[in-house]
């Protein structure tokens, strides 16, 4: 065999294809079925929200931030709020509190319900998981629009507060959504975690192993997957979660199993702390009284929170003025396709679209 | 919580070595000397009392007359976060500084998109290329004198 | 699947054209003339009641596997939808007949002819009732197994006349795959001939006194899991993976020809589950209260909803791992189980019987089910995974959120 004669192709998976989650290039030089280099292209999807942000004033760019991750719009109003918040120095009443960690840890549920679902639709199963995922993001996403009126985009909270109260129907159907979510995951998990394709086709696959995760700045459950326990609500916390209990749930190896898992064990650690802050919770303001148009003394302030994607950071300086000077964003999409050549060489093409579902990386964070 | 390791403590164990990197610092920031970038982020990440592994975010501010650069570390052992900054040689013409991607790999995307953006070039990066926009594009957009 | 043949036979109808024509004065001794009618309007009814046979199996499909994923299927063109199909098919007419400039012309035109044809040939040999003609051809299987060998060329001529290198890709792994399953196919059919006796399609349906499926269910196995991959539906349908490689081998057909490849694609589960019932399930067997062809309707249904269940709930298999199944499991169970049935074959026709009666039969299939669940369970703890063996995961200790408790 060893006079055969073989070539490398090179084959662009282009911006439009079915299970590239959104407008993503991959440009993959293929010997045979296996993957010898790939290099991801992307920018399509950029909007400029760095250089927008810097001529709309504090309460104008709570909209910006909701398009980035637009799968997980309440972690991004939460980090870009915080960052304000810690740069003007305003205080948040408790009850404001409460209620926006309600609303981050559902939207963290929705996120990881919408990537599980979109692993197994990469996976070939034809799109059955994913409808029960969705039927059941579908529950969640009423329950925001009880909150502010909308599904995706919510710009529910404001510097010094939220916008509006929580009205009665909202908590009497969490309540229910509490007590039916864990009979629910545990159903998908038994339909999944037993299934030997999946198994066949997940473990061992892509591994990135706790010293490459930590040099290339991966955050979020795929660090955690990597054996890697660090989340910044323990380690940095930030609103109430240092008054929760709530573990956090690691990988052994951080193959795509372990990735898919840590995201089924995070949703389940995300009810225990909502039902905790339904108990806590009391009556009262939920938004401190700001001017319109808020001007931060100067001064710089870099603030993250634990997104479901990873690290949301802001950085932002202020001049005194009604705009930001700066707002930098770390996305933790971005930075966790660093890997991303290193992490598929070597494996199959089949593969491949299953390492790619598994980062779980959304478009409009890695483009901005 | 992650505490912010005092900037005059990391000022002093760089210092150690190399004596000439070290611009000035304070409680929170050190700014440190462009050409003595590289070997002060070795020292950074190797040195048993720093421990500084995990690169948060590379950034870039246009203050009008100088660039400057922000390096927000974190060590995951001690738990506690530092920054580092450096103001860019060659004024706004074509300000450069050497890449920290041999040190850490996670700024590999984040200097291709500062480049991109902002037009800061680094040194020694493999695949300094436009990420966000694209080929041909003229200008860097995230600076202040850009009229699109 | 209804259709007139089932009730007229083939030389009826020529003495049918014979009587029609001498009425109206036309009485020439040029016999082939009658036969040749007959046979000429047999296929014409055939094939147009397997395309509408498909069209209705489309429908069924899309609204079984909808109920699976909690929504509705189609329910807008006509009652429940029933003529979403010919609303598709008109649609696919309609549109242009593209061919890339640079596309093979011959090869990437004739392609599709040649993956429909051979599905049709095989409803010829496939025994409805007592009538049909080609069902004691003496070589029925034979003709079967040659017949579907054809689409494998068909499918690598549709990759390779397009010019693509996402077909190509999807193409070449296609015919390997195909390739590979028809070995287990033909073993899982052997194993019924042993007990039959003959080739002839209606030879075996007679000699089932039990259903083969109680008597060799390791054959039934083999046959049935390499049936699905010669149709190369999921779990084996890696070369058409929408999510992988955009659409396979038939990403550049548009129009009729694509209306044309996807008839064939979904004819296929239909004579697959026709040819398992006749092999496996009895054929045209029954209780006598409905007449035998209902009888092979229902269970050739029953099949097909068993391969459109495993369709809805599995996900795919990677090439590589559909590959190894075949050439080292199939390929095993299926020899084993030759020599199995052999071995009891020789042992109960020791007096000098010529076959088997209906004891040596359930005798054979009682050792046959525990002889079989004893190789898949052992077999699934062998290469199965478990779930169950996973690490406790440990913390890496390059980071520590709480370094002044420990």
């Amino acid at each position: 065999m060893a006079g055969i004669r073989t070539e490398p192709v090179t084959i662009n998976l282009g911006p439009q294809h079915p299970s590239t989650h959104g407008v993503f290039r991959l440009r993959v030089t293929f010997d045979g079925e296996e993957i010898v280099d790939a290099e991801p292209i992307f920018g399509y999807l950029h909007r400029g929200t760095e250089k927008l942000a810097e001529s709309r004033s504090y309460v104008q760019i709570v909209t910006l931030t909701d398009r980035m991750d637009y799968v997980a719009s309440m972690s991004n109003n939460l980090a870009y709020v915080s960052a304000v918040e810690k740069l003007a120095d305003i205080k948040v009443p408790e009850r404001a509190q409460y209620i926006r960690v309600i609303s981050a840890e559902l939207q963290r549920i929705a996120s990881h319900l919408m990537a599980t679902g979109f692993l197994l639709n990469d996976l070939g199963a034809l799109a059955t998981p994913l409808t029960y995922c969705f039927r059941e993001r579908e529950r969640i996403l009423d329950l925001f629009e009880m909150l502010c009126g909308a599904r995706i985009t919510l710009s529910y909270m404001r510097p010094g507060g939220v916008l509006q109260d929580a009205p009665e129907e909202f908590w009497s159907a969490l309540d229910t959504l509490i007590a039916d979510f864990p009979h629910y995951l545990d159903e998908l998990e038994g339909l999944i975690t037993s299934n030997e394709i999946v198994l066949s086709r997940t473990i061992g696959v892509g591994i990135l192993s706790d010293t490459k995760a930590i040099d290339c700045g991966i955050s979020g459950p795929n660090l955690r997957a990597s054996s890697v326990k660090w989340d910044l609500r323990k380690a940095a916390p930030y609103e109430i979660y240092d008054r929760l209990e709530f573990d956090i749930p690691i990988g052994a190896n951080g193959d795509t199993f372990d990735r898919y898992q840590v995201r089924a064990l995070e949703m389940r650690e995300s009810i225990k702390i909502i039902s905790q802050c339904i108990k806590q919770i009391e009556k009262g303001p939920i938004r401190t009284e700001t001017p319109y148009f808020i001007r931060p003394p100067k001064g710089e302030i870099y603030s993250a929170v634990e997104g479901p994607k990873g690290e949301l950071g802001f950085y932002m300086v202020s001049d005194g003025s009604i705009a930001p000077y700066r707002c930098k964003v770390r996305a933790p999409s971005y930075i966790n396709l660093t890997p991303l050549t290193d992490m598929l060489k070597g494996w199959k093409m089949g593969d491949m679209i299953i390492i790619l579902g598994s980062i779980d990386f959304v478009l409009g964070e890695v483009d901005r | 919580m992650t505490k912010t390791l005092a900037g005059s403590k990391v000022a002093e164990i760089i210092a150690e070595v190399l004596p000439d990197a070290i611009v000035k610092y304070d409680a929170n920031n050190v700014w440190v000397n462009p050409s003595y970038l590289d070997e002060a982020c070795k020292i950074l990440k190797h040195h048993a009392n720093l421990d500084f592994s995990y690169l948060n975010s590379i950034t870039a501010v246009d203050y009008i007359e100088k660039f400057e650069l922000l390096y927000h570390l974190t060590s995951l052992r001690t738990n506690s976060k530092t920054t580092i900054r450096v103001t860019c040689p060659n004024g706004r013409k074509s300000p450069s500084v050497p890449s920290v991607i041999s040190i850490w790999q996670s700024a590999d995307l984040q200097e291709r998109e500062i480049w991109d953006l902002m037009g800061i070039k680094f040194t020694g990066h493999p695949n300094l290329k436009r990420i966000l926009l694209w080929e041909g594009f003229d200008g860097h957009p995230l600076r202040k004198d850009y009229l699109g | 699947m209804i259709n007139p043949i089932m009730f007229i036979g083939f030389y009826q109808l020529a003495e049918l054209y014979q009587s029609m024509l001498s009425s109206i004065g036309l009485n020439t001794s040029v016999s082939w003339l009658y036969y040749g009618l007959a046979a000429a309007s047999i296929s014409f009814i055939v094939i147009n009641t397997m395309v509408l046979s498909t069209a209705f199996y489309v429908w069924f499909e899309r609204r079984t596997i909808a109920r699976f994923q909690v929504r509705r299927g189609p329910n807008r063109h006509g009652p429940f939808g029933l003529f979403q199909s010919f609303a598709d098919v008109i649609k696919a007419i309609m549109k242009e007949n593209t061919m890339p400039t640079e596309a093979d012309g011959p090869v990437f035109t004739v392609a599709p002819i040649v993956l429909i044809a051979p599905t049709l040939l095989i409803m010829s040999v496939i025994p409805f009732g007592e009538k049909s003609f080609l069902g004691s051809l003496n070589i029925g299987i034979l003709f079967i197994v040659g017949v579907t060998s054809i689409n494998s060329i068909a499918i690598f001529m549709a990759g390779w006349g397009s010019r693509n290198k996402y077909a190509i890709l999807g193409a070449m792994r296609g015919a390997a795959m195909l390739i590979s399953y028809e070995i287990p196919m033909a073993i899982g059919i052997t194993s019924v001939l042993l007990i039959s006796g003959s080739l002839a399609m209606t030879a075996i349906e007679e000699s089932q006194k039990i259903w083969f499926i109680v008597v060799m269910p390791l054959g039934f196995f083999v046959f049935i899991v390499a049936a699905i991959a010669e149709m190369s539906r999921t779990p084996f349908d890696q070369i058409e993976a929408e999510s992988e490689l955009g659409s396979g081998y038939n990403t550049e057909y548009s129009g009729i020809k694509f209306a044309v490849l996807f008839l064939a694609e979904f004819m296929a589960p239909l004579i697959t589950s026709s040819i398992v019932t006749t092999l496996f399930l009895g054929g045209t067997q029954g209780f006598d209260f409905l007449p035998g062809q209902i009888w092979f309707i229902l269970k050739t249904f029953t099949v097909v909803f068993i391969l459109l269940w495993l369709r809805a709930t599995w996900p795919r298999l990677r090439i590589d791992q559909i590959m190894s199944f075949a050439w080292k499991i199939l390929f095993g169970l299926g020899i084993f189980n030759i020599f199995l049935i052999a071995v009891e074959y020789t042992i109960l026709t020791e007096s000098g019987k010529s076959e088997l009666s209906k004891p040596d039969m359930l005798i054979m299939g009682a050792i046959n089910w525990i002889v079989t669940i004893i190789i898949l369970f052992v077999l699934m703890n062998l290469f199965g995974n478990k779930k169950l063996n996973r690490p406790t995961p440990i913390p890496s200790p390059l980071a520590n959120m709480n370094p002044e408790v420990d």
